[in-house]
This record gives C-alpha cells, sequence and structure tokens, in this order.
C-alpha cells in the first residue's frame, strides 16, 4: 500500500508536465522511450515483449508488443477477435502466456497470478463485467480497497482486534459510498449486483477496481452499454485520475472517443499490432483503415 | 456480546427484538421443544420419558446445527462443495478416541484396545486439530479442482478414511509402548464420558449426583436417574457449544475475511483480479470448517459409549446437506434454523411418530413388503402396508429426506426459509445514502481519514 | 549444448511439476516390484493371473456402467449421483424375473417370496438353481428386463426431477441427483428388505480350469458371459455412434451443447437417448455384475459409484471408449493393488487412483469432450 503511496507522490511531481508536453510527440520513436526507461524505470510501468498466446489450435495473440507510458490514457483497438482481451488476459495472469513476457514497473510479472499482478498495482476490469451477483452493490465495492486488516481471519474474529477492524471498515464504508455517489449508482447501493442492468454492472466495476487504487489500469470495453452523459462524466474522471498520475490502457471501439482522449493509441489486428501513434496518425495510417474495412465494420 | 452485529438498533421496541436473529433462533427452538413437550403431554408420557425424549431433540438439534454452520462456512460462504464432511467428524471421534482412551502397556485381551490415556480435554484438542491438519492436506491439491470434481474428491476421501478404520491392519498396534489402534470393524470402546469428566473439572460431580438423585426424586422418575439428567445436562452443553459455533461463524462471515469468502463463491476469478490471494483464504476457510466439522463429529460421538467404522457413511453427510439447505445456504442463522428443523421433523419427527403409533395401536407386525402389498391389492385392506411402514420408518424417513431436498431443489434453492441477508462487513451497512452511515459512531473517531479526494465535503 | 539442454528440460520437468513426476516414479518403482515378487514367487503367477481375471471382470463392469454415467456427464452437463441406484434398481429388476421365471412362476416358492428377490431370506438363488448353464432363459429374461427397468426408471425420474430444471447449473443437478440417489436408495431397502443375498447356484456355475505356470486359473461361465455381454454391448454403441445419426448428434451435444442447440438436432430427442443408453448400459451392467458376484443388496449401486466415477474421470469425461479404458484400469489397480496393501483397501486405492487424477490430469487420459 505504502508503495503506492510513494509512487503516486514521485509520479505527481514530473508527470503532467510531460503528458501535456508530449502529447504530440512521442509515438513515433518507441524506441527513445524506451531507452529512456532504462534511466527512469517508472517511466514506462508495462510492457509487453513477443506475447503469444494459443488456445488449442487457435492463435488468439500471435505477437504482441507494446508500452504504455507513465501517466498516459493509451487507447487500444482493433476489430473484433484481433486479441485485444487476450493481450489483457495475459498481462493479468488471468490466461498463461504461450511465449513473451511481460514487465511491470520494471519486474517480470510474466506468469504471475492475477492477484499477484493486481497486488502490484496493474488491475483491470473485464470486457464482460463481473460482478458478485449475490452481493449487494456496497459489499462488492467494500471488497476491493487493499491493505484491509479484517481481510486476517483471527482479526475477524477476536475480540480486541475486531475493534480496529471496525474503524478501517467505516472508513472503508465511507469511501465506498463517496465512490458510488461519484458513479450515480448509490441508490443502488443495497441491491444484488446480479440486478443490476448492464451499464450498471460496467460502472460497478469500474468503480470497484478504483477503489483497489492502482497505479495502471486496463479498461476492457468500460464504456459499452454506459448512457452519454454519465461516459462524458467518467471520461473527466479518468482524465482527472490520469492527470493525479494514474495510468491507463482502455480498450474501446468507440473510435471518436478514443481520437478525441487518448494521446497515444496501438492497433492490433490478427494478434499482432498493426501500428501505433498519436491518434491522427493512426486515423491516416492504410493498414488500419484497410484492417477496419476488411474486418467488421465498426461504429 | 454480538449484539451490535445484529443489524442497525434503529426500530424500538418488540419489532426490533424479533428483528434480532438470536431472538429468531430462540423462539425456533423453544417452539420445537414445546410441540415435542406439548405432543408428549397429550400422549400422557411420564416425566422421565419427557426429558428423555427432550434430551434427545435437543442434542440433535445441537449437533445438526453445528454441522450446517461449518457446513455452510464450506458451501455457502466459500463455495467449496465439500461431501465428505463425514469423514472429518470420523477422524475427529477417532483421533479423541486413541489419544484419551485409558492407556494399555500390557498386551490386551482381545477385543479390547487401549489408547494413550490422555486427559479428555487434550483428546478433543487432538481431534480437533486432526481434522483441520487433514483439511489442509485435502486442501492444498484439491482446492483449485472445479466444484463437481471438488465434491467426488471429498465424497471419496471419507470413503477412504471409512475403509481405513474398517481395515483390520490398523486395528491394533503397538505406538510408543501403548497398545493402541482403530478397532478395525468393531469398533472402539469409548471408555471416558464428556459430562463426567468435566463435571469432575469443575469439582462439582459430588453435588452434581446429590442433585439428580434428589431432584429425580422429586419428579419421580423412578430408579436410576442420573442418565435422564446426563442426557439433559449434555443437551445444554452442545446448545453451549452451539452458542460459540455461531458467534464465532458470524464473527468468520460479518467481516472483510468473510466478504473475501463470499466473493470468491461468487467468481473466484473476479477476487483475485481485485488482488486478493483467494488460495489462502479458501484453504483457511476449508481448515477452520474441517475443524468445527471434527469438534461436531467428537460431540457427536464421544457420548455413545463405542464408535463403529459404519457409522460413518456418507448418510450423515447428506443430512448435513439437507438441514443446509433447508436454512438457506450463505446464512449462519439460516444454517442454525435448518439443523434445528430438520433434526426436529425430518430426523427425529418420524420415530417419534413411530413410537407414538406403536405404542398407542396394536397394529401387529408384517415382516415383508409382501405380506404388506397383498392385501392392500386384493383387499383394499391399507392396514398391513401402514404397520410395514412404521415398522420400517427408517428407510421411508430417508426416502423422504431424498424427496424433500428434490423439492426443495425444484422450488426454494435458496432455502425453506427464505433469502438471508446477513451483511459481509464488521460494521451495519444499513444506510440508505453516505449521510446515514455517516452517523455510525466508528466514523466520529475515523471521519478524516475517510475520504481520500475531501472533495466530497463543500 | 544439446544433451544439457535435454538434462535442463527434464530437470525443469521435476521442478515444475513434482507432483507427475513423483507419480512417476511411484508407478515404475511398483511395477518393477511387482516383477521381482513374481520372478521370486512372493506372488504366484497364478494368483496373478487370478488377480487379472478379476480386475478385468470389474473393468468391464465400470468400462460398461461408466459409459452412462459419461453420457449425462457430457451431455447434460452434471455428475449424477443417482447413477449407482439406477444399477441396483436394474438389478434387482432383473432378478426378481429371475426369480419368478426360475421359481417356475410360483411352483418352486412362495410367489411372493420369489417377486421380493427372497426377501428375509425366505428364497435363495442357490435353491432355485439360478445360473446361465441351470436357468439360461431365467437369466437372458432377467438380463433384458434389467435393462429395460433402468431405462423406464431414467426416463420417469428424467421428466419428473431432472427436465424440469435442465436450465440450471450442474452443481443443483448434481445435489438433486444426491436427492433422487437417497430416495431410490431406500425404497428399494424399503421394499426389498435389507438382507444381503446370494442369487446363484454358484455350485452350478461350469468353470474351466486355464494352466498358469504354476498353478491354475480358473474361468466360469458367468465370467465369460460378463465379458461376452461387455464386448458385444461395446461395439454396439460403438456402431450406434459412428454409424448412425442419432450418434453423430450424440457426439455433438456432448462436444458443445449451444453448437447443437443453433444447428438444429433436436436436443430433447438426444437427451432422451441418452438416458436410454446409459440407462440400459447400466441395467444390464448391474445385472452381469450380480451373476458374476453372486450376491446383491440395496446399496450395491452406491457402493460401485464411486469407483465407476473413477473409470470415467481418469478415461475424460464424455469419452466413451475412455471410460471403458478408465474401468480397465481401475479394475484392475482394485484387484492388483492387493499386491501391496491389505484387501481392505482395495477400494481405498482405486479411490486414490482418481483423486491423484483429478489433481493432474483432470481431463483425464483421453483428453477432450468428445463421445468418440
Ligand atoms: N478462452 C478461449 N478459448 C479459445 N479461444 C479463445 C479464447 N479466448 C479468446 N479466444 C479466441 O481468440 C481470439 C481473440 O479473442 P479476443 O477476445 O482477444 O478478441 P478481442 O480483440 O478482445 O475482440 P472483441 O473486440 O470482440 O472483444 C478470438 O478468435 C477468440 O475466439
Ligand atoms: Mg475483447
Amino acid at each position: 500500500m505504502s508503495d503506492t503511496e510513494v509512487d503516486e507522490a514521485a509520479v505527481t511531481t514530473n508527470v503532467p508536465e510531460d503528458v501535456e508536453a508530449d502529447v504530440d510527440e512521442p509515438e513515433t520513436n518507441d524506441s527513445t522511450v524506451e531507452r529512456d526507461a532504462k534511466h527512469v524505470p517508472n517511466a514506462i510501468p508495462l510492457k509487453v515483449r513477443g506475447l503469444r498466446k494459443e488456445f488449442g489450435g487457435i492463435v488468439a495473440a500471435a505477437d504482441v508488443n507494446l508500452s504504455v507510458e507513465e501517466g498516459s490514457l493509451t487507447g487500444l483497438i482493433g476489430p473484433n477477435g484481433a486479441g485485444k482481451s487476450t493481450t489483457f488476459n495475459c498481462i493479468t495472469g488471468v490466461h498463461e502466456p504461450t511465449a513473451g513476457q511481460i514487465h511491470f514497473q520494471g519486474e517480470d510479472i510474466t506468469g504471475l497470478s492475477p492477484n499477484e499482478v493486481a497486488e502490484r498495482g496493474l488491475v483491470r476490469t473485464f470486457q464482460i463485467a463481473r460482478e458478485l451477483e449475490e452481493m449487494s452493490v456496497l459489499e462488492n465495492m467494500m471488497l476491493a480497497p487493499t491493505g484491509q486488516r479484517g481481510e486476517s481471519l483471527w482479526r475477524s474474529v477476536l475480540p480486541v482486534a475486531r475493534e480496529s477492524v471496525k474503524q478501517q471498515e467505516a472508513a472503508v464504508l465511507e469511501r465506498c459510498w463517496e465512490m458510488l455517489e461519484f458513479f450515480e449508482i448509490d441508490h443502488l447501493a443495497h441491491e444484488y449486483a446480479g440486478n443490476l442492468s448492464g451499464g450498471q454492472r460496467k460502472l460497478l466495476e469500474l468503480a470497484r477496481a478504483l477503489l483497489t487504487e492502482p497505479s495502471v489500469l486496463l479498461l476492457d470495453e468500460p464504456f459499452a452499454g454506459v448512457n452519454p452523459s454519465l461516459e462524458s462524466r467518467l471520461l473527466d474522471h479518468i482524465n482527472e485520475l490520469q492527470e493525479s498520475g494514474y495510468t491507463f490502457l482502455i480498450v474501446e471501439h468507440d473510435m471518436d472517443l478514443i481520437m478525441e482522449n487518448c494521446e497515444h493509441v496501438i492497433v492490433m489486428h490478427q494478434g499482432t499490432v498493426l501500428t501505433e501513434g498519436t491518434p491522427e496518425e493512426v486515423r491516416t495510417n492504410e493498414a488500419v483503415i484497410e484492417a477496419y474495412l476488411g474486418g467488421e465494420v465498426d461504429g | 456480546m454480538s449484539d451490535d452485529e445484529g443489524g442497525a438498533s434503529e426500530p424500538a421496541g418488540l419489532a426490533a427484538v424479533w428483528d434480532n436473529d438470536a431472538t429468531k433462533l430462540v423462539a425456533l427452538v423453544g417452539g420445537i421443544l414445546a410441540l415435542y413437550v406439548g405432543a408428549g403431554t397429550l400422549l400422557d408420557y411420564g416425566v422421565r420419558q419427557q426429558l428423555n425424549s427432550i434430551g434427545l431433540l435437543v442434542f440433535y438439534i445441537a449437533v445438526f446445527a453445528m454441522l450446517a454452520l461449518a457446513l455452510n462456512l464450506h458451501w455457502g460462504y466459500t463455495g467449496l462443495f465439500n461431501i465428505g464432511v463425514i469423514g472429518f467428524m470420523a477422524i475427529g471421534i477417532y483421533v479423541t478416541a486413541v489419544l484419551s482412551k485409558s492407556a494399555t502397556v500390557t498386551e490386551p485381551a482381545a477385543g479390547s484396545i487401549g489408547g494413550f490415556g490422555l486427559p479428555l480435554w487434550l483428546g478433543i484438542i487432538g481431534g480437533v486439530v486432526a481434522a483441520a491438519v487433514f483439511g489442509v492436506l485435502v486442501a492444498l491439491p484439491a482446492l483449485r479442482l472445479r466444484a463437481d470434481y471438488f465434491a467426488i474428491v471429498t465424497v471419496g476421501i471419507s470413503e477412504i478414511v471409512r475403509f481405513t478404520l474398517l481395515e483390520s491392519s490398523f486395528q491394533q498396534m503397538q505406538l510408543f509402548g501403548y497398545f493402541v489402534g482403530l478397532g478395525g470393524g468393531s469398533g472402539l470402546i469409548l471408555d471416558f464420558d464428556i459430562t463426567d469428566s468435566l463435571l469432575d473439572a469443575v469439582g462439582v460431580a459430588e453435588p452434581y449426583a446429590g442433585l439428580t438423585e434428589s431432584l429425580g426424586a422429586t419428579l419421580g422418575l423412578g430408579g436410576n436417574p442420573k442418565p435422564v439428567f446426563d442426557s439433559l445436562y449434555y443437551g445444554v452443553l452442545l446448545l453451549v457449544f452451539l452458542v460459540l459455533f455461531y458467534l464465532l461463524l458470524r464473527r468468520v462471515g460479518n467481516s472483510p475475511f468473510g466478504r473475501v469468502l463470499k466473493a470468491i463463491r461468487e467468481d473466484e476469478e473476479a477476487t483475485k483480479s481485485l488482488g486478493k490471494d483467494t488460495n489462502r483464504f479458501k484453504i483457511k476457510s476449508f481448515t477452520i470448517g474441517c475443524a468445527l466439522m471434527g469438534l461436531a463429529g467428537i460431540l457427536f460421538y464421544a457420548e455413545q459409549g463405542a464408535i463403529t467404522p459404519n457409522a460413518f457413511r456418507p448418510r450423515i453427510t447428506f443430512f448435513v446437506w439437507i438441514a443446509l439447505i433447508i436454512g438457506g445456504a450463505g446464512s449462519n442463522t439460516g444454517s442454525v434454523m435448518g439443523g434445528a428443523v430438520f433434526a426436529a421433523f425430518l430426523f427425529r419427527g418420524p420415530l417419534f411418530l413411530k413410537n407414538v403409533i406403536q405404542e398407542s395401536f396394536d397394529i401387529g407386525a408384517v415382516s415383508t413388503f409382501g405380506q404388506a402389498v397383498s392385501p392392500l391389492i386384493s383387499g383394499l385392506n391399507p392396514v398391513p402396508m401402514l404397520a410395514y411402514a412404521i415398522d420400517n420408518l427408517a428407510q421411508l424417513q430417508l426416502v423422504i429426506m431424498g424427496l424433500t431436498l428434490i423439492y426443495l431443489m425444484h422450488n426454494r434453492p435458496e432455502g425453506l426459509l427464505g433469502h438471508r441477508q446477513e451483511p459481509a462487513a464488521c460494521i451495519p451497512l444499513t444506510g440508505l445514502s453516505r449521510s446515514d452511515t455517516a452517523t455510525a459512531p466508528a466514523t466520529e473517531t475515523d471521519g478524516g481519514v475517510a475520504s481520500k479526494g475531501g472533495d466530497g465535503d463543500e | 549444448m544439446g544433451v544439457s539442454d535435454r538434462y535442463d528440460r527434464g530437470r525443469r520437468l521435476f521442478l515444475e511439476d513434482p507432483v507427475r513426476a513423483v507419480l512417476v516414479v511411484i508407478a515404475v518403482v511398483l511395477v518393477l516390484d511387482l516383477v521381482r515378487q513374481l520372478a521370486v514367487g512372493q506372488t504366484q503367477i497364478s494368483e496373478f493371473g487370478v488377480m487379472l481375471k478379476d480386475g478385468l471382470m470389474r473393468g468391464l463392469f465400470f468400462g460398461l456402467a461408466g459409459i452412462g454415467l459419461s453420457m449425462t456427464y457430457s451431455i447434460l452437463n452434471f455428475a449424477n449421483f443417482s447413477h449407482g441406484d439406477f444399477i441396483t434398481s436394474g438389478s434387482f429388476a432383473g432378478m426378481v424375473v429371475t426369480y419368478v421365471i426360475a421359481g417356475g412362476f410360483g411352483a418352486e416358492a412362495d410367489i411372493g417370496s420369489l417377486a421380493l428377490v427372497g426377501a428375509d431370506g425366505s428364497v435363495y438363488g442357490a435353491q432355485l438353481g439360478i445360473g446361465v448353464a441351470t436357468t439360461p432363459l431365467a437369466v437372458v429374461a432377467g438380463a433384458v428386463v434389467a435393462g429395460v427397468a433402468t431405462v423406464l426408471l431414467a426416463l420417469f425420474i428424467d421428466r419428473l426431477v431432472y427436465r424440469p430444471i435442465r436450465d440450471r447449473s450442474g452443481i443443483a443437478l448434481l445435489i438433486t441427483s444426491i436427492g433422487v440417489a437417497f430416495a431410490l436408495r431406500y425404497l428399494i431397502q424399503f421394499v426389498f428388505g435389507p438382507s444381503r443375498r446370494g442369487v446363484t447356484d454358484s455350485g452350478a456355475v461350469p468353470s474351466i480350469g486355464i494352466p498358469a505356470v504354476d498353478g491354475v486359473v480358473s474361468v466360469n461361465l458367468h465370467e465369460v458371459s460378463l465379458l461376452v455381454v461387455s464386448v458385444l454391448l461395446m461395439l454396439g454403441l460403438h456402431l450406434l455412434l459412428q454409424r448412425t445419426r442419432l450418434g453423430k448428434a450424440m457426439r455433438a451435444m456432448a462436444d458443445n451443447e449451444d453448437l447443437a442447440r443453433i444447428t438444429g438436432i433436436p436436443t430433447e430427442r438426444v437427451v432422451r437417448f441418452t438416458w436410454i443408453i446409459g440407462a440400459s448400459l447400466a441395467g444390464v451392467a448391474g445385472y452381469m455384475f450380480v451373476l458374476w458376484n453372486g450376491t446383491l443388496h440395496w446399496f450395491q449401486g452406491w457402493i460401485l459409484l464411486l469407483p465407476i466415477f473413477a473409470a470415467v474421470i481418469l478415461g475424460g469425461i464424455g469419452s466413451v471408449y475412455g471410460a471403458i479404458v478408465g474401468g480397465l484400469v481401475i479394475g484392475l489397480t482394485m484387484s492388483v493393488s492387493i499386491v501391496w496393501i491389505p484387501s481392505g483397501l482395495a477400494r481405498a486405492a482405486a479411490f486414490l487412483l482418481m483423486i491423484v487424477v483429478l489433481l493432474v490430469r483432470p481431463e483425464g487420459i483421453f483428453a477432450g469432450r468428445s463421445t468418440a
């Protein structure tokens, strides 16, 4: 826990201006970014090299190479079946990669279990929301915060220790309400998560992920099914978080949204990274146009 | 002790008392007992018979409620599909027996097997620890299995335990100079007595004996009243254990720990993705549950005088499952209610009825199904069939239980007693908005730390 | 470089999968020890022959009865804990018919006693001279009825119990099947009584001795019958699955139910045939097993269910041939394990094998969920 706090502190002092300044320039020379990374280990918190994932005979990811810059809002796009979710699954330990390495904050995290990845501050949401159906929305939320003392069995049970757990619970509860209010689902706090609508589930999942206070968030189509006004509020919030040092990698099919909000866009096609660059570069890239026209039509 | 956890204590008066889960449980158990006493009175039961019947009823209510609670931790909370409950119970009581049977250091006569002669309380601790350790051994490899495979593994293990107990090679052996063993098919005689040892330990054995004599005389119990009081006293002791089980498991459930367990039950992968080391939680939960099953097993069999391996058939596991499903998996209060309802109506009820009928009517004995069915077909005479059914109620009872389980799974998978909400947190979550919770006492001491950004307060 | 590479890979396997590596070592040690025991004469070759034969018989039964379990597991998606009691039901139904026919429809004993398979020790199989050689008609009729009755029972229970909750999770169905199992098992006990009875005239079963190196392995007619019936049924099933449209549909369902539904295969029909095939095999297998074993009792099926599960899991759920191979492995394990462990623990050894398989290779030795 304290690690993340230290990171954030360090980050907030130097990143925002960089981000502002670099918006137009860094993508063409991925290699310089990497060279920089050697000097400033945290500049590229997430780096994927030669990632390959096969399911039986199906090659879902063939050779994925990508880097996510500290404090950036990076978009990951590509036609259906391009391997975006598979890449997420391999990064977060849900699937074990067939080949390749994943580095997070300078550490090789390939093959770690999902909880170990999440503990390091790399948290994801799922494309199909994974709410905990027979728990209330509030319980879903309260699960998320890290460093909960009461997760130790003995502290939860023994009389004196339990008092300290209760105090922390009150604080956790407070934070959860705050988050629920922000996401405008506080009126659903006592509803079973299984009774929420599709969009509400996505909100719940995003809110829950934020409560873990990650340093890097991987969001798999977070806005699918969310109404436009809330979507723009969420984007504002994401931008806010980004400014305070969070890093985002977002899978999204809404091209306009990506183009307007991301400073860096990675395009995947048939299990590999087709190209990457600024929104402008990507938009005009012929390979991208072809991939999208050749693939399924997207809004 | 747990009043603070019973939910918001806002509504005053009777309604609030009724809202308290503990009240409901006491009312249910009290109601069941009253029903039995009432029935006994109608049937002109003597005092001794009444007391015996109550002692037995309380015993079964307590053990099934304890077992259902332990299973609820596995299945209701963590989603661990354990259908080997009886195996852990068997390990508990057998280890207790081996540790605490009186020691034999010379080759004993055939058929009598000694133990290590440890004090009973040590034996009980040993039994509970053994069940827990065995639980860890099962859990470490098996927890990553799918629920249905986990079920098959656990039932397989409970049968392996039974075969091992049955095996003549382990019937008797010499260990550290003691002649001990598992007794093989003929089992072990339990030469200890929980009730007496407890009285001795507290130093009230003498007064107790005197009390039973005088009370027995007053109530007109006839000769040797002690067993009657022993069974009542043991029943009360088990109720105390039940209360402890309940309080413990409520604390486990209503806590961040329990919250993670519930989350694992719902979606283990999503829980992992939030940084929870689910394996650690599952092992802990499974181990605690197994230890409690071991303890319940000890309490179940310790006063029976003897144990044989074939008492530990999967049937008991099935009973516990029905109790849990009646009460509604996922709720501790429901588990106790399910245990009580199962014990009173499905387990003891039919036998009570059988006694009543056999004592009230002389319907004669019918030894085979054939003799029962032919008069029914030829002369539409149902009496022999009824007689046969009552005589073989023990079997029919299990048919009824099977049908009950099917009925519940069809119509009330969430339990007969409804879907109960027990908050997975140490503090009440009942507030309708943030401002409501802010009035909770704990928040006041900690409010400043709670809000991270500070943008919430204008 | 190449050598060290290979060495490295071997070491990595050991480090990454120590459980499997240890198992391989144990298996090798056991086989070597068996060879030693046979060579030294600690275990006689004829004794070992008898174990193999017994193992084969049990294995054939496990395989045959396991096919149904495997098919319901993959097509209906749940572990059917009432399968064992289907086997018991079939055996009892078949034996009722055998007793009634062998007892001359009441000529040799009270018809009621015959119909209850000699409940309470009123009639014994030996009294009626039951056996393939002595009462062939009664046995054939019994075997047929065992299959038919089990099918009817399975369809009845499916209609009443499983079909209404077909869309629920496999776990809900599993729990329900436990309820069915108990209801059936104790209903059987209620009707037929609790006794374990001898149902054949074991003295009247012709047998031949096959000379082994240091003794004789005798094989009797009931063993041959079990073998012949099993092989014929397995062959028939093979043809059904490979050659008919229905069989192909069933294989498709086992692989992917949603797919099968989309492509228009009438799934309820497939489900019905799954029960028919699975239950008839279970019933006939149970009957033949009882005939071989010579005894019948109300919890027979339950006792046999776990080794059958073991066989099915070992063979890979959904795989018919896997179930047969798995059955043979489990049957042989149970018989041969008594070379090393007390006979009372033979069943424990089979369960242990099943658990080990679940742990190291949960997809079975015939990986993949294919009915073929
Ligand atoms: N568990 C799995 N087993 C087999 N194949 C899989 C599995 N997961 C993904 N695939 C296959 O891998 C390919 C890539 O899938 P993936 O989900 O990564 O695509 P995606 O880019 O996220 O697409 P979408 O935009 O539709 O979400 C697809 O062809 C898919 O069928
Ligand atoms: Mg996707």
